[in-house]
């Protein structure tokens, strides 16, 4: 379990007005993996624009910065940069564990276009780009969707 | 020391190098066994943009090409929104089966590398590689010490079952167990960040691209001039995204290649220490490199059977060592005690002086001769106790005391007090203690007592010394040694066969057995093949205690106990006390026997041929060695007796091996028969012979008398002078053996 407030400091997103950062809003992130029988797996969550274009990164479990170059949708977004990820880092997820997640996020990344997306990758098995994308809304929230690879199942509630 | 940086790591790891090994010799098959399945297409036969084209045919829907170090091409893949990946043909980018890393694989690397214990158990796993390397280092240079320099490091070992185990095996592996033990050490200390691993590359992410339609795959020119054989992993764009892009790793280096263009966008080679890296890594699991993987698993195979036989030496030796109360350090001890000692005896000696100087008040170091340190920092006196092995040679524990003496460039400020043990029935009797003596007076060691010896543990000898030192000590000592009994069996005589009568020569062969009635010959027992008898093998010694004596009398086995008989040659000597013994013992009689091992007495395994040579009682060893040649070395045996009608010892079995030709050629010689000779007299007659089975590695062993030993010692060196060599020489190599009494 994680808290932190996440203040967006984009380009992109500098219609967000600073008084309104104070709006936040508690939301749990649950990644369910499935039972793909491998090592601990390495999750990304993050955000992107619309487009898939990297914003900011939310989690990464998994300990050894080397490996973090499989994430690779993320790592390319994020240029693997540590400031990117400082103090967002835990443990990997084993085969058929979940990963919980809470945090705060301003009012405004949601219902704007923003998308929640999980890369994962597992040693000596394939990495898994956008393992899950799904639209952070407030419709959205509460219904589980399925991602590609090692993710059984992801949801969100605020 | 070299000694304890041996057996402590190994006793302390033994358990972790057992997992390591084990686990990693099955490993060792991964790279052997994929390089199997796989097709591998030399390098220049085909370009990953050519790859890539065939693999568009099946797989439409490609996200990624990886080509393992072993050649294995693996592409994954997005079908009808599932996700899979499959082993593909380099030839013609076709499916050959699903891509399914082994669970068991994947649980054996884990157990091998973490101990399934994660980040505690890879910081196990190093330390254990890095005592592999001390253990192996140390291994080295112990073999290498006791076969005699570099040179003689493949010179048949001999000793006892483990001990030759362990050093056959440790030499056969020692280079693939250090590389393996050096690389995974390395590879550890790359993991926590004691060592670089360098920087693969990272090339920078580029911020514009041609951004025009996406070209067909097999005619982007950056992946056209890839070989395949430098592909390590291709990534697709997004499909439907003109902005991303191709991302490549080789062998060389990373980058972005452009989908419209097919030009590079970017590229970073990978760094040297990156390069090493991974060449270690090649090297440590033989990805890329298979037959080294299997070379190297072999390897490892030996250590369980290395960590085992290694702790039974240990044991036996720890347990053979005597236990002495309050053993002070070499540097804290006011007095030291040497020892020099082949069976442990006068370790009983040693022990009964260190503890009546403990319960005076002294600080006492006791230890091996071999053990000589350079200095003695708070040492008043040093004594030295020791015996005589053979003809006036250092017993085991000091065979390299001379040596270090040798060594020591300070000036000797210790006053020192030798004390020989042995028997003055030997003409070198207490050879040793003498010639140490001698040594440390020519060093100028002063002097605190002069020589003195003790005959046949002559308990009352030794109280007299101990007056003495008592007196230079100013103190009261009394030395009251009681010989420890060694724990002896009991066996039951259950034939005898007589010879020699007529020539003044009375010797009878006798067969012992273990009692039938203590219980122990049940049916496991007896399914078990236990005889009952304690563990020996021909050549070993054997004690007998005769009644109401403690000193016991050592007699070499001519059988070993898997025969299920312990039998010895035993000459009657007028007033001996063991051999009248014997020789009154009745069928069904009993003795209390314990076992000397003697491993440097045996043939030595190998093709070269073994010359065994005798006299009378002598030839009890040796036709034991012909007893057990089931697999047909050649075996010359000269035996001298005196008449052939009275004491030709063992005559119908001999002759019953030499048709089976378990013996190669029998000489007999007699000395009281017209035109008699002895056994030496016919070494010099086949002087020409013996010449050339020595030229071809011949072994020899000897057993029998003093005097016969020296006399045959003299007929071979004339023998073999026109060789360039004397039986010194042999007896470096260790290719001549006595046993004589």
């Amino acid at each position: 379990m994680k808290k932190r407030t996440l203040a967006l400091a984009l380009g992109l997103a500098a219609a967000i007005a600073l008084p309104a950062l104070a709006q936040a809003r508690e939301v749990t992130f649950t990644t369910e993996l499935k039972d793909y029988g491998g090592d601990g797996a390495y999750v990304a969550l993050y955000l992107t624009d619309a487009d898939g274009r990297y914003q900011d990164t939310l989690w990464i479990a998994g300990e050894k910065s080397k490996y973090y170059k499989h994430l690779r949708d993320w790592a390319r977004g994020s240029g693997q940069r540590s400031a990117e990820y400082d103090g967002l880092t835990g443990a990997s997820v084993g085969s058929g564990r979940s990963l919980t997640l809470t945090l705060d996020l301003a009012d405004e990344l949601i219902d704007a276009g923003y998308e929640v997306r999980v890369d994962t990758a597992v040693e000596d098995m394939r990495d898994n780009r956008a393992d899950v994308v799904v639209p952070l809304t407030t419709a959205g929230a509460g219904q589980p969707v399925s991602g590609r690879g090692y993710v059984q199942s992801f949801h969100y509630t605020f | 020391m070299l000694r304890q940086l041996h057996s402590l790591p190994g006793l302390v790891a033994a358990l972790f190098v057992i997992v390591l090994t084990v686990t990693g010799a099955i490993l060792s098959l991964n790279p052997a066994l994929e390089r199997a399945e796989t097709t591998v297409l030399a390098a220049g036969q085909i370009s990953v943009a050519e790859l890539a084209g065939r693999v568009a045919e099946y797989y439409p829907g490609a996200e990624q090409i990886e080509r393992t170090p072993s050649g294995t091409l693996i592409v994954y893949y997005t079908r009808d929104d599932q996700v899979g990946a499959d082993r593909v043909d380099p030839r013609t980018g076709q499916a050959i089966a699903a891509y399914e890393p082994s669970s068991f694989s994947r649980w054996v690397k884990n157990l091998h590398r973490s101990l399934l214990l994660d980040t505690p158990g890879r910081a196990v796993a190093g330390i254990t590689a890095l005592a592999m390397v001390v253990l192996a280092i140390s291994g080295a240079l112990l073999l290498t010490a006791r076969l005699g320099g570099w040179r003689q490091l493949l010179r048949p070992v001999r000793g006892t079952l483990s001990q030759r185990l362990h050093i056959e095996l440790g030499r056969a592996a020692l280079l693939g167990l250090l590389l393996s033990a050096l690389t995974g050490t390395y590879l550890s200390a790359t993991t926590f960040g004691l060592g670089s691993e360098g920087v693969e590359a990272e090339p920078e992410f580029p911020l514009e691209v041609n951004g025009g339609p996406p070209a067909a795959i097999d005619t982007l020119s950056a992946l056209k001039t890839t070989d395949l054989s430098d592909l390590r992993e291709l990534v697709y764009p997004y499909p439907d995204d003109p902005t991303d892009m191709y991302s490549l790793g080789t062998d060389q280096g990373a980058g972005y290649i452009d989908q419209a263009s097919g030009e590079w966008l970017s590229y970073q080679p990978h760094d040297a220490t990156h390069k090493f890296y991974e060449f270690i890594y090649m090297l440590h699991t033989g990805e890329g490199l298979w037959w080294l993987g299997l070379i190297l698993g072999l390897a490892a195979l030996t250590v369980p059977v290395m960590a085992v036989t290694g702790s039974i030496i240990w044991w036996k030796r720890q347990r053979s060592k005597p236990k002495l109360a309050a053993n002070s350090g070499p540097n804290a001890a006011d007095s030291v005690i040497l020892v020099g000692s082949e069976s442990n005896t006068t370790w009983g000696f040693a022990k009964t002086l260190h503890d009546s100087l403990v319960r005076e008040g002294h600080r006492v170091h006791t230890a091996p001769m071999n053990r000589l340190a350079f200095r003695y920092r708070g040492a008043k006196r040093l004594f030295i106790l020791t015996a005589t092995y053979g003809d006036g040679d250092a017993p085991a524990s000091a065979s390299r005391f001379l040596a270090r003496l040798e060594k020591i460039t300070r000036a000797p400020e210790l006053p020192v007090a030798v004390l020989g043990f042995g028997d003055r029935q030997f003409p070198q009797f207490c050879g040793f203690a003498k010639e140490v003596e001698t040594a440390l007076t020519a060093k100028g060691w002063p002097q605190l007592l002069p020589l003195d010896t003790i005959d046949r543990q002559s308990t009352q000898e030794f109280a007299r010394w101990g007056n003495t030192v008592g007196k230079v000590l100013g103190i009261e000592l009394t030395l009251i040694h009681t010989p420890v009994r060694p724990r002896t069996t009991a066996l039951e005589l259950a034939e005898q066969v007589d010879y020699g009568a007529d020539v003044q020569a009375p010797t009878a062969v006798l067969r012992f057995k273990a009692p039938e009635s203590d219980g122990k010959n049940g049916l496991l027992s007896r399914l078990l093949g236990r005889t009952g008898l304690p563990h020996f093998e021909a050549g070993d010694l054997v004690g007998i205690l005769p009644p109401d004596s403690p000193v016991p009398r050592f007699y070499s086995l001519a059988s070993a106990s898997k025969d299920g008989t312990l039998e010895i040659c035993v000459r009657q000597h007028p007033g001996g006390l063991c051999s009248n013994f014997l020789h009154a013992l009745p069928i069904g009689g009993t003795i209390d026997a314990f076992i000397h091992p003697n491993p440097d007495f045996r043939p030595a395994s190998g093709k070269a041929p073994v010359v065994l040579i005798g006299a009378g009682t002598g030839i009890g060893p040796l036709v034991g060695f012909i007893r057990h040649n089931t697999s047909h070395h050649p075996m010359h045996l000269y035996w001298g007796g005196r008449n052939p009608r009275s004491d030709f010892l063992y005559e119908p079995e001999l002759n019953a091996y030499l048709a089976d030709r378990r013996l190669t050629e029998l000489n007999a010689i007699f000395s009281r028969v017209d035109e008699g000779a002895y056994v030496q007299d016919k070494i010099a007659v086949d002087g020409a012979e013996l010449r050339q089975l020595i030229e071809k590695g011949a072994q020899i062993l000897v057993c029998g008398g003093r005097d016969m030993a020296a006399s045959v010692m003299a007929a071979l060196n004339e023998v073999i002078a026109p060789l360039g060599m004397d039986v010194a020489t042999l007896k470096a190599q260790g290719r001549y053996r006595e046993d004589i009494y």
